[in-house]
């Protein structure tokens, strides 16, 4: 029913969604890796950030590829502070408080941006927004393109963090072996914070990338970040290939249902994929088990 | 030996490659204090953790006062009659004494006034009586050995797995707490437990099996098996037995 | 009978309300703040006492909600039929999700995650399927006469909603003192051990969840009869998971009166807010999520429990004497 030619097109754009996928996900499971915790902050994370890259443009005229090196760092220092003063010392070391701690986190911010934005949409209009490139059989959208090649090297540039500096051994060790950790002389409060830091960055970056194609309102993150979760279950709870491998499926899996089964019923789709996986195997195709 | 209460036969559990229980078997009557010791790592509470049904073993049946009980889990075995200890004590932390002890005594009797007055009872035979209304994560680790096994009494058992309950003790502690567990046998409650302390091991059991890499390698009674050769190899190394001989008859 | 004096006089106070105060601005600030504590209490049977952190309650007040509302709007059947119908239907779910969700073992996190779930499929269900009337919602025909569960006077509603609340306060009451409630503070408390003392968590846990959503879906229906309007994104959006799962842990979780305390702070919080500054949307829940950062950064067991730390603290200065020392050395 389908000539072959669409539904390569349709496998590559879900290649390209879920390459941003992939980068909100390992953000996520950065933070579940090291700290155990589900961030349910992450969605409004993204949400503010989508705001953040929506300013940048529209007040300082900054084009948001260019944003996301200002943005990173700045998200970067926002998440560590939020780990740091707010949702380490709240949580008591209990992992349901964590869970509560960041689920406030996700009320607030998301309902302070309510407050700020109001409930309509924001869009950005690139000039080359709507640009697209002929490859012969498909055309496929310039800044689409732009943020597959994008996570790669976010992906590349945190594999780097990890294996290079002391930070990233540091963080990799906590997430082995806390105790042993600390007895080290690690300080694992910092290191906490520098995770969620990274994640948050991750995030950053992700808005900005999605920014000209997407649109900034207060829930937008919400529904990115439930993929999200999909993605980190199904690829296994800290683990960075699980993520990425994960991300590029579900954006595939997402496409073709949407264009066989329409928007509404492909979301409940994702959803379900996401509930067989946490009953039948938690801990994803690479995770560690339980 | 009349009909045994528990009979453990040719246990196995496989963890991926490695196969921490080893076709183990033991079997005890009721009413008798049985020991299981051996070196660490020998799969002691592995194999209690089949035994309670925490894990299901890969091979092999556990049988209860003549029933094939393998497989069943944890609360239908306490209903049984089985009970267990952790090697790592697990108090409710946020509840006092009573109440801890109140949870146990539930499981025969639903009104709560009788399970209250059980849990005084008990409370006051292992020694907390003082102590009910305190929160017990205000416990030392004496005391919350003893609520672990209160916990347990309550459920009014016929078998008691006891995993390390003395571990962590001071001697004078072990001393107050070792009549309690003889005291068990003579009310016909059978104990097997799992120590490292010899000297409980010798006075308090009547009869003990020796596990060492998952297989049972010796049984019979404490000093049978303390001059057994294979039982001072398996603590001390290969050789070992040779070495104590020749030095005793030095 | 003792213990249930607390709440005898805590509904005897509030029954007094509709005859001393006649704003109807009032009056449906504490319907609302009511209901709200009625889902809460729901919460908190399954949160509070059982210890398993639901972020989807909205499943079950949405699920009270529609059942309630399609059986009057396409079956004509009689609203307080249709309210029994959405207590039932709303246990039915929970039993379901919690069947599956605990029979996957999945705990803490991932059982919250997999509630959201469950809770999210629902509202993208029902915001496209044409019996919950899709994107429009249903409305329900006014009919105020008492048989079709509708009352002129706001005061009617009150007592009704006020008459539910007590009922799950006596629950929570109930369970507390019977040995179901033991062992599901057990299981909250540790899982293994209360397995191997012979609680059997799966059934416990189980319960526990039916029964929470039952009184959850009690609060929808009641949704349904005073606003006589209902679609996705109120049936089963997340402020009402959040709403549920807040004002108990707030108040204070696994506690009689835990739910309700929140409800009525946790509402007039929202509201004295919007006093000062406007209506502006979001408020109100951003003052929420602060609080519950508060609440658990500074009082982690919540008002309820600060309160009883506080009051144990001074009685323990004014009335026995300091123990002998040797008795504090003793284990």
């Amino acid at each position: 029913m389908l000539s072959p030619l669409i539904l390569i097109s349709a496998v590559l754009n879900g290649l390209m969604t879920g390459a941003v996928y992939a980068l909100v996900a390992l953000g996520l499971t950065l933070i579940y890796g090291v700290l155990h915790i589900i961030n349910f902050a992450h969605g409004a994370l993204l949400s503010a950030a989508l705001f953040a890259a929506f300013l940048a443009f529209q007040k300082l005229g900054l084009d948001p590829y260019l944003a996301a090196f200002v943005l990173a760092p700045a998200f970067f220092a926002f998440g560590y502070a939020l780990q740091r003063f707010v949702i380490g010392p709240a949580s008591h070391g209990d992992d349901r408080n964590m869970l509560l701690v960041t689920l406030g986190l996700a009320v607030l911010i998301e309902n302070a941006l309510l407050y700020a934005f109001r409930a309509d949409t924001r869009t950005v209009d690139l000039a080359y927004g709507f640009k697209s490139i002929d490859f012969g059989f498909t055309f496929l959208a310039v800044p689409r393109l732009i943020s597959f090649a994008a996570v790669f090297f976010v992906a590349l540039a945190l594999w780097l963090i990890m294996v290079l500096t002391d930070t990233g051994k540091a963080i990799r060790a906590v997430a082995k072996e806390k105790l042993g950790a600390e007895l080290a002389g690690i300080d694992v409060a910092h290191i906490y914070a520098m995770t969620f830091g990274l994640g948050t960055a991750c995030v950053a970056i992700a808005a900005c990338l999605l920014i000209p194609t997407y649109y900034a309102n207060p829930r937008a993150g919400n529904a990115f970040v439930l993929v999200a979760f999909t993605v980190v279950v199904l690829g296994g709870m800290g683990s960075v290939p699980g993520a990425l491998i994960g991300g590029l499926v579900i954006g595939v899996v997402e496409s073709l249902a949407s264009f066989y089964f329409g928007e509404s019923l492909g979301q409940v789709g994702i959803f379900l994929i996401f509930i067989a996986v946490l009953m039948v195997r938690p801990r994803g195709l690479f995770g560690a088990s339980a | 030996m009349a009909e045994p209460l528990l009979s453990v036969e040719h246990v196995s559990r496989r963890f991926g490659g490695l196969l921490a229980v080893n076709a183990a078997s033991l079997s005890t009557p009721a009413a008798r204090i049985t020991a299981l010791i051996g070196p660490n790592g020998a799969g002691k509470t592995t194999l209690f953790a089949v035994i309670s049904g925490f894990l299901k073993p890969s091979a092999g049946r556990v049988r209860y006062g003549g029933e094939d009980v393998t497989g069943e889990p944890p609360h239908r075995l306490a209903r049984r009659g089985i009970a267990r200890t952790f090697q790592i004590v697990q108090p409710f932390a946020g509840l006092s004494v009573r109440d801890n002890i109140l949870v146990g005594a539930h499981l025969r009797h639903r009104a709560r006034s009788a399970a209250l007055d059980i849990a005084e009872a008990v409370a006051r035979e292992v020694g907390l009586g003082e102590m009910l209304d305190q929160p017990a994560h205000t416990l030392t680790v004496s005391g919350r050995k003893r609520l672990e096994l209160a916990r347990t009494l309550a459920t009014e058992p016929k078998l008691l797995l006891l995993d390390e309950v003395l571990a962590g003790l001071n001697p004078s502690e072990i001393r107050d707490i070792v009549p309690v567990i003889r005291a068990l046998g003579a009310r016909g409650i059978g104990v097997i437990m799992i120590e490292h302390v010899m000297q409980a091991v010798m006075s308090l059991a009547e009869h003990v099996f020796v596990l060492a890499e998952g297989r049972i390698i010796a049984a019979g009674t404490p000093a049978q098996v303390a001059a057994d050769p294979v039982v001072v190899e398996a603590y001390l190394g290969h050789g070992a037995a040779a070495k104590v001989r020749s030095a005793h008859v030095q | 009978m003792r213990g249930f004096l607390p709440i005898v006089i805590a509904v005897a106070v509030l029954a007094v309300v509709p005859a001393v105060v006649h704003s109807n601005v009032v009056l449906n600030f504490l319907v609302v703040a009511l209901m709200i504590a009625l889902a809460g209490q729901g919460w908190n049977i399954l949160g509070g006492y059982g210890g398993q952190y639901s972020f989807g309650h909205a499943a079950f007040f949405g699920t009270g909600a529609y059942v309630t509302a399609i059986l009057q709007v396409h079956y004509g059947v009689n609203a307080w039929i249709g309210f029994a119908a959405g207590i039932f239907a709303g246990a039915a779910v929970g039993a379901i999700i919690g069947g599956l969700a605990f029979r996957a073992g999945l705990r803490s996190s991932y059982f919250a995650l997999v509630t959201l779930a469950f809770a999210e499929v629902l509202r993208i269900v029902a915001s496209v399927a044409p019996i919950t009337g899709a994107g429009v919602g249903l409305l329900v025909k006014l009919d105020l006469r008492a048989q079709s569960f509708q009352f002129q006077s706001r005061a009617l509603f009150y007592y009704v909603i006020l008459a539910l609340v007590a009922i799950a306060l006596v629950i929570a009451q109930l369970l507390e003192r019977s040995r179901f409630g033991v062992w599901l503070i057990a299981v909250r408390e540790n899982e293994d051990a209360a397995m191997a003392l012979g609680v059997n968590a799966f059934a416990v846990k189980l319960a526990a969840m039916a029964l929470s959503a039952a009184v959850t879906a009690a609060a929808g229906c009641f949704y349904v009869q005073y606003f006589l309007f209902i679609d996705s994104g109120i049936a089963y959006g997340t402020w009402i998971s959040i709403e549920a799962l807040l004002t108990p842990i707030i108040g204070g979780a696994g506690t009689v009166f835990g739910a309700l305390v929140g409800a009525l702070v946790v509402k007039s919080l929202g509201e004295g807010a919007k006093l000062v500054t406007g209506d502006v949307p979001g408020l109100d829940l951003m003052i929420y999520g602060a609080v519950l950062i508060a609440v658990i950064r500074f009082a982690p067991r919540g008002l309820v429990g600060a309160f009883a730390d506080l009051h144990g603290r001074l009685a323990r200065r004014f009335m026995a004497p300091q123990p002998p020392v040797r008795e504090a050395l003793r284990g």
